[in-house]
């Protein structure tokens, strides 16, 4: 640039300088023209985009959880229901260092190491922002020194939540189930069933048993509130409300009062108890023993618990009713003698003559009876009443496997009942077919005769034994079983009753019927297989004994109980119900090694007949003392 | 008589075209400043005191001839530029940035005062000099720029040493730099531009980022972009109405009182109250410039152009980063966020601004 070193021609310098303000003056202008054009833009052109941007900072939709519902006994006892209680929450992505602020928080609360490694799962299963508990069923005392000390901990919370709880714990533990933490596969399944929305604040949803099935129903409407919000997220004012609408009422069949006898009767068995009304399907009790701590579960159970659970050898996790397979063994003989009156292989006056043992035509292999040398002759009536094995043997050889089949899975074996339950496993009524699925082989001859005596592929739960037994003693008129009695809207009270609708009936013969029941009604009575169990009741009982073997034996070998590890002992069935002429309850025992099953089933079957209907409790009132054993030294005892 | 004496006296060297378009943004102020406080009365009143004394030093500047503020410009300057350096030494740390320094009985900022003090010192050298400008002359007036801005840069301050930067470029623009030398170092800043990124710190350089895309980090860094233009945006053509901010009453908005001060009134007034604001401020700048073409002196005429267009500058860039074409600077709404300091620097330019307008006229009558 030259600049002038004369004298400054002023007016030059005065035209330069105005030439530049001006190129100043354009240049301000277009500043406030691309000012302007903004405004146009994020104003108007966009203004819908950055108002919904707005309105999303500004509400916030707040779901209100709805009260599960609770269930009840026949009766309205409470089996589960829901309290309030203080929980101390923390959401690990606001905390710093997670380890030094629970040692600091057991200065004032007291945690365990097992809420540090329940916590601990928590974590690993849930993000990083969703808010955890650490302990639950906080004290006033604990809340309060909490609520003073809150400041010194950011991310640490204390909420009133509502808590489930089983009044009777683990004695309805495998009927009820639990409610656990909403995991991902929950997530997933809500989402396909596209019920995720209602379950928008929902932490817990039915994990197993009831709770599980009926969730629907249970887990009630979410109501919403809409808030508007700062930037800190703190509600300001609410702008709507929709309540939320609790979950229904469960009345279950169940009579709570009948279910804990029948678990005080079992003492130290492991097994299962089902008690059905035969009219209408009801189930009265459901126990499966052991049981557990079902609110073990309900906030995540920690890892020693659920080792302890998973590992012991009584497997108590294990739903004996609804999942246990066992064979019938001797139980399935009155169904199996209605079939050989059914196809008239048997009439009931035909009797055998029994060696104690039976051969197959051209066979030299002895299917043995329990009893040695046998019982002498035996007809329909007395195979059923000293539970005769060579004559189911030889009955079901003669009938032949598909017979069998087809007369047994209208009982409903081999077949899930379709109870109100999740995970109902459907046991096994062996067929051809099946065993040419299974083994890719043929069905012989010799596969028939364990089949006659419930023994052999043949596997049954306690709850299709219990299904069965109600259909027999209805007179072949079938019901589904079934828990729940009615659900009880809990806006408008109005109950939803179940309806008990005969789903299936097997025409028989009333005669053939008759025998059979009154053969059953002879097994409670001296000379039969369970001898005592109608001593001294003023109603007629009909039942059956069976055994389940839990290792074989060979060929030749004796069975001796006390010599046996105890686990490894037979399984004791047996299946009942009274009073015969107008069955008002059938009951299915099975005791986990209890060897026989008139000596340890059937008095617990007893038990929960008398107070059913008589309203009698075992052990103080003990009225009616058991006859002694009768002489005649028919033993109660049965054995294959 | 005597009472339109003292009115008279009172206003003679008041420029009142100008002081009826800062009365209008002051007000707006107060306005804006009720609703963003939430409702806050002191916090008006106190901007109320702010601007009742800069007033007074607005009057005291404009009522002082001309050859008595150019005898101020070495001094201040001098004073300014070793305060920056007692800051640079011993300055107190807020927020990662030294800036301010304790004199005892009160913290200062000494960059304010370079905001006057820079165009002021090259508006004196230029017209100490002004008989025979050679490229020497410019090469002084621009190292008298660059060293308090280098000062600044350093605290580090970046908006206001880009701003400072600017308002002594407007003096070397005004004083006829020539344009080639501009173009050359348009072109060299282009080229030099990676090298200024790798000098920056790293909070100046993720407000950089944010500003080409805030959502990166929508609750992070980009927060301040994203509110503010969700204010700005959602106000519309008419606003939510006085008061009735949502990002500003629920407190989404960042630093409402002060630098987003703009967002608030745009959130509740609209576009219509922006183009009120516009309007406004276009009048102010444009009484500016008129006192800018009219003024005697060579100095004067640099220093009122350089005033006004540093306060156009301001301007723009604090509604521009609002509302998201510009970073984060941390740059005031001039005249309108809240703060004694800025007010003060801002009437003290505009104080000159008068006192070249009302002075030149007694020297011409």
């Amino acid at each position: 640039m030259k600049l002038p070193v004369e004298l400054k021609d002023h007016q030059q310098d005065i035209f330069n300088f105005r030439l530049r303000l001006l190129i100043s003056i354009v240049f301000v202008l277009s500043l406030l023209g691309v000012l302007l054009a903004r405004f146009v833009y994020l104003q108007a052109v966009r203004h819908d985009y950055y108002q919904t941007l707005a309105e999303k900072n500004r509400i916030s939709v707040v779901p209100i959880i709805p009260n599960r519902g609770l269930i009840l006994d026949r009766n309205g006892r409470v089996l589960a229901h829901n309290f309030s209680g203080y929980t101390l929450e923390i959401t690990p992505s606001k905390v710093k260092n997670l380890p030094a602020i629970l040692d600091e928080l057991a200065t004032l609360i007291d945690i365990q190491p097992r809420d540090r490694k329940r916590f601990k799962k928590l974590q690993a299963e849930s993000h990083n922002f969703e808010t955890l508990i650490i302990r639950s069923r906080l004290s006033e005392e604990e809340v309060a020194r909490f609520a003073a000390q809150q400041y010194r901990f950011p991310g640490v919370e204390i909420k009133a939540r509502l808590f489930r709880e089983y009044p009777y714990s683990e004695k309805t533990a495998h009927l009820l189930g639990y409610i656990g933490r909403i995991n991902q596969a929950d997530m997933d399944r809500l989402e396909e069933k596209d019920m995720l929305a209602n379950y928008r604040g929902t932490d817990y949803i039915g994990k197993t048993g009831l709770e599980q099935y009926y969730e629907n129903e249970l887990h009630g409407q979410t109501g919403i509130e809409q808030v508007e919000v700062d930037s800190a997220g703190r509600a300001v004012r609410i702008l709507s409300r929709t309540p939320p609408v609790s979950g229904n009422t469960l009345v279950l069949s169940i009579d709570a009062k009948l279910q804990e006898i029948a678990e005080q009767a079992f003492e130290n068995y492991r097994g299962a108890l089902v008690a059905i009304d035969p009219a209408n399907g009801e189930v009265l009790a459901f126990v499966s023993r052991p049981g557990y701590d079902p609110s073990l579960f309900v906030d995540g159970i920690d890892a020693d618990s659920w080792k302890a659970l998973n590992d012991s050898p009584d497997h108590p996790l294990n739903n004996r009713v609804l999942r246990g397979q066992y064979p019938s063994g001797s139980t399935i003989k009155p169904f199996m003698a209605l079939a050989g009156l059914y196809y008239n292989t048997r009439s009931p006056s035909v009797a055998i003559g029994d060696p104690g043992f039976y051969t197959l035509p051209g066979s030299s292999h002895q299917y043995r009876d329990w009893k040695k040398g046998g019982h002498g002759t035996v007809d329909l009536f007395k195979s059923i009443v000293i539970s005769c094995d060579t004559y189911y043997y030889g009955l079901a050889v003669e009938m032949g496997i598909d017979n069998i089949y087809n007369f047994l899975s209208r009982f409903g074996f081999g077949k899930k009942t379709g109870i109100d339950l999740e995970g109902e496993t459907s046991g096994l009524l062996p067929s051809q077919e099946w065993k040419m699925k299974r083994f890719k082989q043929k069905w012989f001859t010799g596969d028939t005769v364990s089949v006659g005596i419930g023994q052999g592929y043949s596997l049954v739960t306690p709850l299709q034994l219990a299904a069965a037994t109600a259909t027999l003693a209805n007179d072949g008129v079938g019901y589904k079983p079934h828990l729940v009695r009615e659900v009880r809207n809990s806006v408008s009270n109005e109950t939803h009753k179940v309806e008990n609708n005969p789903v299936f009936n097997i025409k028989l013969d009333p005669a053939h019927i008759d025998l059979v029941k009154r053969a059953m009604e002879a097994v409670t009575r001296p000379g039969g297989t369970a001898a005592q169990a109608s001593a001294g009741a003023p109603y007629t009982i009909a039942g059956k004994t069976g055994t389940a073997q839990v290792v074989g034996m060979k060929q030749g070998e004796k069975y001796d109980a006390s010599r046996i590890d105890e686990r490894h002992r037979d399984h004791a069935w047996f299946i009942s119900f009274a009073p015969v002429d107008k069955p008002k309850i059938a009951i299915v025992v099975l005791a986990e090694n209890g060897g026989h099953g008139g000596g340890t089933a059937a008095p617990i079957a007893r038990k929960v007949m008398d107070y059913y209907l008589l309203g009698k409790e075992p052990g103080v009132n003990r009225l009616i003392t058991p006859a002694p054993v009768p002489a005649s030294g028919v033993t109660e005892v049965e054995a294959d | 008589m005597t009472r339109r004496e003292l009115y008279q006296r009172l206003v003679a060297h008041l420029d009142l075209p100008l002081l009826a378009g800062m009365g209008l943004l002051m007000l707006a102020s107060l306005v804006t400043l009720y609703s963003a406080s939430d409702h806050n009365f002191d916090r008006v009143l106190s901007q109320g005191a702010n601007i009742l004394v800069a007033m007074c030093c607005l009057w005291m500047v404009a009522n002082m001839p001309l050859h008595y503020l150019l005898r101020t410009a070495v001094p201040i300057y001098t004073l300014g530029m070793l305060l920056l350096i007692c800051v640079a030494l011993f300055g107190d740390i807020s927020h990662g940035a030294r800036r301010w320094l304790n004199i005892g009985v009160a913290t200062i900022q000494p960059s304010e005062l370079m905001k006057i003090a820079v165009p002021l010192m090259m508006a004196w050298y230029f017209e100490k000099h002004e008989a025979a400008l050679t490229l020497k002359n410019f090469i002084v007036a621009a190292l008298l720029l660059l060293m308090p801005v280098a000062l600044i840069a350093r605290q580090p301050d970046l908006g206001t040493a880009l701003l400072i930067s600017a308002s002594g470029f407007y003096v070397l623009f005004l004083a006829g730099l020539s344009w080639r030398i501009m173009i050359s170092l348009l072109l060299a800043g282009i080229a030099s531009a990676p090298l200024l990124w790798s000098m920056m710190h790293d909070y100046q350089r993720h407000r950089v980022e944010m500003l080409f895309d805030p959502t990166q980090d929508a609750l992070g860094k980009g927060y301040h972009t994203i509110q503010g233009m969700i204010a700005v945006g959602s106000g519309g053509v008419f606003g939510k109405g006085y008061l009735n901010g949502t990002q500003t009453h629920l407190d989404f908005l960042p630093e409402r009182t002060t630098d987003f001060i703009f967002a608030v009134y745009s959130e509740e007034f609209g576009m219509v109250g922006n183009l009120i604001l516009l309007g406004m401020y276009s009048f102010v700048i444009a009484r500016g410039f008129v006192i800018t073409a009219n003024a005697s002196t060579y100095f004067t005429r640099l220093m009122a152009g350089s005033i006004t267009l540093t306060f156009a500058t301001y301007a723009f860039v604090n509604m521009g980063m609002v509302s998201g074409i510009l970073p984060i600077v941390g740059v005031p709404l001039p005249l309108v966020s809240y703060g004694g300091t800025s007010m003060l620097t801002l009437l003290l330019g505009f104080g000159m601004l008068m006192s070249i307008q009302t002075h030149k006229k007694l020297v011409k009558s």
